[in-house]
Formats: structure tokens, C-alpha cells, sequence
């Protein structure tokens, strides 16, 4: 590494804890006034995240899809746009997975596997992948579409597990019909976690290296920086923006594949509960790094892990987790405009330059 | 967890824990649970202040805890995904959980795969489904909460002018066919003549459409209207500014309406606490449970305000009657709403024949819609 990208690592990693250590801070503060013992929440604060192995467990598997929706919107932010999409992405990616999978009960279980999950990636890659060709061609701007895909995607698969691939059979919880068993995907070694995680922290590293180390990604990133220059020193631009697009809602969509394979088996309403939302959040807080996303969607699945130790033990509201991830989104965001003005994490200049 | 179910990841996980218990647990006792007591997991889908199924839950859970030897753990939101599983690990291995309430139906297949690992805790759902071959520690049970909704009915009955009462619906499942025919069933047997408007919305939790359902009943004339919706709150509230009776659904939703509120049909699932202590004195246990008054797996709301003594008499002794055997809520002659004949003169249904309510899909005479 050269000194300078020594000194930009050091510089982001100084300020994210520095923004870490202020968020636990003033969180508190805030359970202070609540009545309780600060020492005691960050005590179960890390009891529930990080302390035991179930407690490890618990987080990753909270932080798991988690990753790849938060590579929804942070890979086309590389190029510029603001995509929201990743809730529907999943939804469509695991509807995808849904629908396919229930053909291919006879294929051995490594070839289906891979099949369920390539038709979830395409579906999810293709739903985002049309935001950023709406975009590119006629001028309809993305943050909105993906908005507005989410409600497709979430009323798309509301009608299709309430009528036309519902399962009769499951009387009280609305849902489609199951994937055969042989397309269930288990656990990794070593760890109760699904394999969701170890391909979501797979991708996170493939788009990093993608991101930093290809001239693809170089002219991404002068993409993202300014359009009309990157146009003018003739690089397909449309190509690029879909491109990521498509990588971005492709992730989701993955996330989706594996709700699917991994934990549910079937589609219900219990696909929309927010991962794609929780993505967005990850995608900031990671600065759009999809390395750094590994380490933001476990500390987010962390909080939410502990969140209930945190409910159990001190009979707070659920709520609770919410003001603590508010607080570190907020705190983070605005730790932004320290980049480039605290004096002593500067990259030294050489004399006369 | 015991020798033989010990591999590689169990090993895993519980040499971290011992390592960790040393090191932590020992920092801070006063965070440990107490010691001697029983705890008991309670896991709900959504906010256990929702003035309806949640709500009814976090009745039996303060029940639970009100037992000697008992202190209960709780946790809200908790989504039917992944994350249920590690909250019950989470809830057994961190706070020592014997026994887990699972308050949502979808909870159901993650219950059976954690009643594999961890076959000395007890698992309860609310489904009723279990069936030969599913994990012998857990448990399904449920109320006859068609019985309870025929006391409401009655006093339905008694209390309205226009002779036109309102049974809004959330799905056309089996349940809330038998808790609307309950209801219209109990308002007919005091008054042969009344009518019931049924609507269904589609949704467990649709308040914009429950309200505008509330408003369309009232409009036509209904001026008794119940909610079979996951929290009625929105209905019962919109009859009190309307001006019109309410009866609840779930748990006591009284408060909610001081002038309106008539009584409602609640859930006991504090009644699960019979399968704990079997459980906990190793004593045998049944799987399988479903009852109504008659099992103490059912309530009634206290009645409000507007119920006169003596219409709060006559639904006292219905009640003793369902608890006696005296009272069949299915008894011929009965026509559903179509005109077809489902039990002739002197045929009835035992009020405990789970099989015949599993399967009603009609509506009885006087439903309208």
C-alpha cells in the first residue's frame, strides 16, 4: 500500500470507532435517564452480540442478508445513484428462487442448488438492472423506481402466494409451495449459520476487489464522480450504470435465494421484513466500501442480536435497538464531514509540495 | 445436551461458554437469573401492547410470572425468519430458559427444529397442529373461542335497537367461520329475528380497511359490531366515536371504549402452564389440547358499563351452561346462510368434536354477506 492509502485506511478507521465509541456514549445517557445502569446495558450489549458463540451465532445470522442487500445499494452508489431497492430485489429473488426451484426436485442437490440461486440473482439483477436502464434511458430517476419496485415486488408476491402458487395445505400462514428438501441448503461447518453468510461475505470481497483493483472499477468510480467527464473520456456509461445495477439487485436478489433455501422453504410475507431497508442503512454506514460492509452488517446484527438480551434483561421496548442504530446511523453520517480536516490523519506532504 | 448428541460444533460452542461464563458471568451476578427459579421464554410476532393477539399472550405471561418459582423473559418483534431460532438459543442458553412460548403461528417449524437440539426444554405454539412423529416436547394447544364469541352475542343482542349486529373478519379460515357463527348463534338465541352483516377484509392487520369496514357497518345500521382481526382496537375505538357498542376480541379491550363496550371473547393461554409443570414434574403431558370454558382455555371480558344486571345475569348462566355440557353450540335445525341444511331436528355437535369445526366453511342463517 502507499503511504497515502496507509493513511486514508488509518483515517476511516480512527473515525468510525471514534463515531462507534460516542454513539455508545450517548446510547448511555440515554438508558441512564431510562433508570438503568449504562455499565450493566453495555455489559449485555456485548453478552448478546459478541460474548459466546450463540450470542456470535445469533449476530451473524442476523448480518447475513444483511450483506448482500446492503451490496444493492452500495455498488451502484460506486457509480453514482442513490438505489433503495433492495427489499424488493430480495422479494423478486426469492420468488424467483421459489418458482424455479419447485421444477428441479430431481437434479442432484449441487446442480439445483446452483440453479435456484443463479435464477435468484438474475431476477433480483434484472428488477434493479431495469431501474438503472430507466434511468440511462429515459431519465427516470432511480432513487424513486426502486422505491416504488419495492411495492411491486411486495404486492407481486402478495398475489402469488394468495392464489396462484399458494400451498392449500398450510391453512393459517399464507404462503407458496415448498422448494423440494433436496434444494435446502444447512449450515456451514464449524458454525450454526447458514451458507447465506459465507456467500454474502464471498461477494462483499469478489465486488471489493471488482471495486478497487479492475480498471472496470476505476472507471466506475469516475462515473460515480462526475458522468459527463466520464462520458467525454468515452466510457460506455450506460453499459456501467446498468451493469452495476444489475451486480447490486443480483446480491439482493441472492439474499432472497437463500431466505428461500436456507431458512423458510417457502414464500411468505415473512420475506418483507425489512432486510432491504436495514441494507440501506449498512451501505452508509460501510461508506459504499463493500469490504467495510462485512464489518458494518456485523456490527448491525450485533445490535439487533443483543437488542433482545437488552429487552429480556431490562424490560426495555423493542424500541430500544432502534434508538441505538438511529443514534450510530446518525452520528456516522455526520462523521462524514471529518474526512480530510483533522490534522494529525493526513497523509504527510512532502516539503515544498 | 447429553454424550452422544455431542459433535463438533456442540463442542464448539459450549467450550466457548464455559470459558465465557468464568469470565463474565462472575463480573456481574446481579445480571444472572435468579437462581431456583424456573424461566420461561416468551416470544411474541409484534408489540405485546397491541390490544389484541400480541396483548393476549403478555396476559398469560403475567400470569406465568406470577407463580411461585417462575420468572418469565420476554421479547417483542421477533419476526418469523431466522431470527426466531436464535432468540430461543439465545433465550435457553443465555438465560437459561426451561420452557418456550412461541406466540405466532409461523413460529411453528422453527420450534420443532430447536425441540430436536434441546430435547429438555418444552415448546408451546398456539396452532394445535402437532401430530404423531413431530418432537414429543412440544405442545399445541388453543381455545374454543367460538363460545365465548356466543356470549358476546347475546349480549348483542340484548343491547341493540336496530336488531342488525356486525362481525368483521380477517380471513376466511375455519376459526373465524365458527367465532362469527358463535356470535350469531348466541344473538339468536335471544332474539330469533336479528341479522349479522359479515364482512371479511383479507388481512390480519389492515387498520385503514378495518375502520372503513367499522364506519360501512354502522352506516347500514349496525349498531353492535365485533372485530375478528389480529387488534381490534381500531374497530372497538371507532364504534365509541361513533357512538355505537363494541365487543373485544383477544384480550380485554374495555378501556378502550368506557361507554360502548359490551364484553369480549379472550384467549387463556395461561392455561399452558399445565403442560410446564407436567413437563417440569416429568409427569406425561398431552400433546394435543383444545377446549373452551369447560377447560379454562377461554374468557370472557368484563362487561362494561352499558350491560344491565340482568342481561349480564342471562350471559353468566350460558356460560355455566357451556361449562356444565349444557349448552351445544351447533345444534339442529341448522341452515347456513345459503339455505342448506347442515343438521336436522335433534342432531348436534358436541362442542368439544374438533374435526367438524376444523372443517366449517359457511356461515350460519342470519349472516348476511
Amino acid at each position: 500500500m502507499t503511504p497515502v492509502a496507509i493513511a486514508q485506511s488509518r483515517e476511516a478507521v480512527t473515525i468510525n470507532v471514534a463515531a462507534f465509541l460516542l454513539t455508545l456514549a450517548l446510547f448511555g445517557v440515554y438508558v441512564t435517564f431510562l433508570g438503568h445502569n449504562p455499565w450493566d446495558v453495555y455489559y449485555v450489549l456485548w453478552l448478546g452480540s459478541f460474548a459466546r458463540m450463540i450470542s456470535i451465532e445469533s449476530t451473524l445470522t442476523n448480518a447475513a442478508p444483511l450483506m448482500l442487500t446492503a451490496l444493492c445499494t452500495a455498488i451502484p452508489a460506486r457509480a453514482g445513484l442513490l438505489v433503495i431497492g433492495g427489499e424488493g430485489a430480495l422479494v423478486v429473488g426469492a420468488l424467483a428462487a421459489v418458482l424455479v426451484g419447485v421444477t428441479l426436485g430431481g437434479l442432484p442437490a449441487w446442480l439445483g442448488i446452483t440453479l435456484v440461486g443463479l435464477s435468484a440473482a438474475i431476477a433480483g439483477g434484472a428488477w434493479i438492472g431495469a431501474a438503472g436502464a430507466l434511468r440511462q434511458r429515459r431519465g427516470v430517476n432511480e432513487t424513486i423506481s426502486t422505491l416504488l419496485l419495492n411495492y411491486i415486488a411486495i404486492a407481486v408476491m402478495y398475489h402469488l402466494i394468495s392464489g396462484p402458487i399458494r400451498d392449500y395445505e398450510r391453512v393459517l400462514k399464507t404462503s407458496s409451495w415448498s422448494i423440494p428438501d433436496s434444494l435446502r441448503v444447512g449450515e456451514m461447518p464449524f458454525i450454526d449459520v447458514h451458507w447465506g453468510l459465507g456467500v454474502g461475505v464471498i461477494a462483499c470481497l469478489v465486488l471489493y476487489v471488482v471495486m478497487r483493483r479492475t480498471s472496470f472499477g476505476f472507471g466506475v468510480d469516475i462515473l460515480g464522480g462526475n458522468q459527463r467527464a466520464a462520458q467525454v473520456a468515452g466510457l460506455p456509461i450506460d453499459r456501467m450504470v446498468i451493469l452495476c445495477c444489475f451486480a447490486g439487485g443480483a446480491a439482493a436478489g441472492l439474499a432472497g435465494g437463500f431466505e428461500i433455501m436456507a431458512v423458510h422453504g417457502f414464500a411468505s410475507e415473512s420475506l418483507a421484513v425489512g432486510f432491504g431497508y436495514a441494507g440501506i442503512l449498512v451501505a452508509f454506514l460501510a461508506r459504499q466500501n463493500p469490504a467495510a460492509i462485512i464489518l458494518m452488517a456485523i456490527l448491525l446484527g450485533g445490535i439487533t442480536a443483543s437488542g433482545g438480551l437488552l429487552q429480556r434483561r431490562f424490560d426495555l421496548p423493542d424500541a430500544t435497538t432502534q434508538v441505538l442504530q438511529g443514534i450510530l446511523f446518525m452520528i456516522v453520517l455526520a462523521s462524514n464531514a471529518c474526512y480530510g480536516r483533522i490534522g494529525f490523519l493526513q497523509p504527510k506532504q512532502k516539503a515544498g509540495a | 445436551m447429553d454424550q452422544t448428541r455431542m459433535n463438533r460444533r456442540g463442542f464448539l460452542r459450549h467450550g466457548g461458554n464455559l470459558v465465557a461464563a468464568g469470565t463474565l458471568a462472575a463480573a456481574l451476578p446481579s445480571l444472572v437469573a435468579a437462581q431456583g427459579a424456573v424461566t420461561v421464554g416468551f416470544i411474541y410476532v409484534g408489540p405485546r401492547q397491541d390490544y389484541g393477539w400480541n396483548q393476549s399472550h403478555w396476559d398469560a405471561a403475567q400470569k406465568i410470572a406470577a407463580m411461585d418459582g417462575v420468572s418469565v423473559v420476554e421479547q417483542e418483534n421477533v419476526p418469523e425468519t431466522a431470527e426466531v431460532e436464535k432468540v430461543i438459543q439465545s433465550m435457553i442458553e443465555l438465560d437459561g430458559a426451561k420452557v418456550i412460548f412461541g406466540t405466532s403461528f409461523g413460529y411453528w417449524d422453527s420450534l420443532k427444529k430447536m425441540a430436536v437440539e434441546y430435547p429438555d426444554v418444552l415448546f408451546t405454539h398456539i396452532g394445535a397442529i402437532w401430530k404423531e412423529g413431530d418432537p414429543e416436547n412440544v405442545v399445541g394447544y388453543r381455545g374454543y373461542t367460538e363460545e365465548a364469541h356466543y356470549l358476546c352475542g347475546m349480549a348483542a343482542a340484548r343491547m341493540s335497537k336496530t336488531g342488525k349486529l356486525g362481525f368483521i373478519g380477517s380471513k376466511p379460515l375455519y376459526f373465524i367461520y365458527n367465532n362469527a357463527n358463535g356470535f350469531i348463534l348466541g344473538a339468536k338465541a335471544v332474539n330469533p329475528d336479528i341479522t349479522c352483516n359479515v364482512v371479511i377484509t383479507g388481512d390480519w392487520n389492515n387498520p385503514v380497511r378495518e375502520a372503513e369496514t367499522t364506519n360501512a357497518l354502522i352506516d347500514q345500521g349496525c349498531d353492535v359490531i365485533i372485530a375478528n382481526v389480529d387488534s381490534p382496537k381500531v374497530s372497538v375505538e371507532t364504534c365509541e366515536q361513533r357512538g355505537v357498542y363494541s365487543c373485544g376480541y383477544h384480550s380485554d379491550l374495555g378501556a378502550l371504549a368506557p361507554n360502548g363496550f359490551l364484553t369480549g371473547a379472550e384467549w387463556n393461554w395461561a392455561a399452558g402452564a399445565e403442560f410446564m409443570q407436567a413437563f417440569l414434574a416429568g409427569e406425561p403431558y398431552p400433546n394435543l389440547k383444545r377446549g373452551g370454558f369447560a377447560e379454562d382455555m377461554i374468557a370472557l371480558s368484563p362487561f362494561g358499563a352499558a350491560v344491565p344486571q340482568d342481561v349480564r345475569d342471562e350471559v353468566m348462566a350460558a356460560k355455566q351452561g357451556f361449562i356444565d355440557g349444557s349448552l351445544i353450540l351447533y345444534k339442529g335445525p341448522l341452515k347456513d346462510n345459503q339455505g342448506n341444511v347442515i343438521l336436522e331436528e335433534g342432531e348436534s355437535i358436541a362442542n368439544s368434536d374438533t374435526p367438524f369445526k376444523l372443517g366449517v366453511d359457511f356461515f350460519v342463517e342470519g349472516a348476511i354477506g
